[in-house]
């Protein structure tokens, strides 16, 4: 019984994971993906290593098995946020835009002075290696 | 005071996953906790004695399942967006205020923004946090701050603050 909860909440988490590819695929700019990437690949994540803690602790009887998931689980639960910052952060600081379709970038504003989205739209001030995504792109 | 439990934390964390008592095992685990702490104990929380109030851990427990259900809500919100063929999508980056002050309340405002539905937290400048919000709702600051942090600041103020 507890067996095929644990493997359905694996089997939960992985289609978690596989959406959150998906999102990475599909989604835009850096920060849109950075937003499928996090959410869906934590909770996917999560949700493994508890079906794994489900599995050691009832199935198998093996205690450092459960013990070591949910801390993997903690860990992930923890750092994976952190390091979608980090990234984004670093991102936007060197320079990587938003997508075309943006509505506001009170960022921009605050590091750059005002600057309309018609300007920003055109980069003439930009190095060439930043890339402009477009709808046709993605 | 810190140091020792930085040390002790650590080395409980490596008994945990190494599994082992062989005195070898050990042995490498305390000097690691050693080293660990002394270059890295100037990050750890400088008032350990709060997570000692009874009343922070029962504020946690509450927070603890909000959170994941809106963790699972955030989830569903993603899986929506990419299965749609039109991407409904309406991203921006928005900056909203918060009254947290503390260094480690904000830390997890920050990783609860990020894990809950369409926001990310791109940067903090002091109270200031720019969130990258993938559908952007509302006009101005105050009315972002209010659909973006409330439902978190209550209760992390009463946890970490």
């Amino acid at each position: 019984m507890s067996e095929t909860i644990a493997q359905w909440i694996i089997g939960v988490g992985l289609m978690f994971d596989l959406l959150g590819c998906l999102g990475l695929v599909r989604l835009p700019d850096v920060y849109n993906r950075l937003q499928a990437g996090t959410k869906c690949v934590t909770l996917g994540t999560c949700m493994i290593m508890f079906g794994t803690f489900l599995y050691g602790v009832a199935a198998l009887d093996r205690p450092q098995m459960a013990v070591q998931a949910l801390l993997c689980a903690v860990f992930v639960l923890l750092t994976s946020p952190v390091a979608a910052h980090a990234i984004a952060r670093g991102a936007y600081r060197a320079g990587a835009r938003l997508w075309e379709g943006s509505v506001i970038d009170r960022l921009g504003e605050d590091l750059h002075g005002v600057r309309p989205p018609a300007e920003r739209a055109e980069p003439a001030d930009q190095p060439a290696a930043v890339h402009h995504f477009t709808e046709s792109e993605s | 005071m810190k140091s020792v439990l930085c040390i002790l934390f650590t080395f409980g964390l490596w008994l945990l996953l190494t599994w082992s008592l062989d005195p070898k095992v050990v042995g490498v685990g305390l000097m690691m906790a050693i080293l660990v702490a002394t270059l890295l104990a100037h990050i750890y929380p400088d008032n350990p004695h709060k997570a000692l109030d009874p009343r922070r851990w029962f504020w946690a427990c509450i927070y603890f399942p909000y959170f994941l259900v809106l963790c699972i809500k955030s989830n569903l919100d993603v899986a929506y967006r990419v299965l749609h063929p039109d991407l409904p999508i309406r991203p921006g980056i928005v900056k909203i205020r918060t009254r947290l002050t503390s260094e480690m309340a904000k830390t997890f405002l920050a990783n609860s923004i990020t894990l809950t539905p369409g926001t990310m937290t791109v940067d903090i400048v002091g109270q200031d946090l720019y969130i990258h919000w993938i559908n952007v709702h509302g006009v101005d600051a105050e009315e972002h701050t209010r659909r973006i942090v409330r439902p978190f600041e209550g209760l992390l103020r009463r946890v970490f603050e």
